[in-house]
């Protein structure tokens, strides 16, 4: 079982009490009605997909409740950050550094 | 299959010589959420809303557990209830807050005896150890979203909403029954 730190909680807690939600930073248009159907497509549906490290949305579902944002590389499913949602999106390198 | 609060009366439901659970008797629930200085709250409430999730605070007879940067539990005697709310709409228009009564949305199950701790390992993928006495958190238990507070070493509370109330109880009454068999 994975082990996710939720950063509204400070614990570290077992991925039964949480719940992927999709890719992360993906930002409604301020003005949907001014976009063109290629953009309004790639906001409702284009994903990222990534072989490697992914941002991407967890919800504390049995526990605290929050949203949160998180890295997780797709190939060993291990977890490089998890960080409140609205904190800004963490360099990558500063969190590979470690892993090399 | 649902159950009303009326099915289980107030008794123990499941007793072995080591472990065993009851149903609590009926209180006030009250669910908050605010955001901002709490100050106004914890005048109207009478006790300091804690901060951390997985506190607890208590006066006198009431309670609150912290479930989330902006979210608490409040249990009260029913008597006291109406006070609350009360009170809490006083400092509504300084602190605009939602206080839901959910007192009919679910029932206590108190769980003790010696090997209490291992009868919650049957459901809990948390260390039930990782919630340290006096605390209490809201936890997956079997799939379901339970509040647990750890009153003692092995004395604990489980609240559970009361449609899954049967399902949690027959797999508890297993668990009683099952470590008492080891204890054979
Ligand atoms: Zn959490």
């Amino acid at each position: 079982m994975l082990l996710i730190h939720c950063p509204y909680c400070e614990e570290t807690l077992p991925e039964a009490e949480f719940t992927y939600a999709g890719q992360a930073h993906v930002i409604r248009p301020e003005n949907p009605s001014g976009q063109t159907d290629d953009q309004w497509e790639e906001f409702l549906f284009i994903r990222a997909n990534p072989k490697g490290p992914h941002y991407e949305r967890w919800r504390h579902f049995h526990g605290c409740g929050r949203f949160f944002n998180a890295v997780r590389d797709t190939v060993s499913d291990k977890f490089l950050t998890t960080y409140k949602a609205g904190a800004p999106r963490p360099d990558l390198s500063s969190l590979t550094e470690g892993l090399k | 299959m649902n159950a009303p609060i009326s099915s289980f009366t107030p008794s123990v439901l499941a007793e072995s010589a080591v472990a065993r659970v009851s149903l609590a008797a009926p209180c006030a629930r009250l669910s908050l959420r605010a955001r901002g200085d709490l100050a106004p709250l914890n005048a109207a409430l009478g006790l300091t809303l804690p901060t951390r999730i997985g506190q607890r605070a208590q006066s006198g007879e009431s309670q609150a557990l912290c479930l989330g940067p902006d979210e608490w539990m409040l249990h009260a005697p029913e008597t006291l209830a109406a006070g609350m709310q009360a009170a809490c709409d006083e400092v509504y228009g300084t602190l605009p807050h939602s206080l839901v009564d959910v007192s009919g949305r679910e029932v206590t199950f108190v769980l003790d005896g010696p090997r209490a701790v291992d009868l919650l390992t049957l459901g809990m993928p948390r260390n039930p150890d990782s919630i340290a006495v006096g605390e209490g958190r809201r936890i997956n238990f079997d799939g379901v979203t339970v509040l647990l507070w750890r009153d003692g070493e092995t004395a604990f509370r489980m609240d559970v909403w009361h449609s899954f109330a049967p399902h949690l109880l027959h797999l508890l009454g297993t668990g009683v029954a099952e470590l008492a068999a080891e204890a054979a």
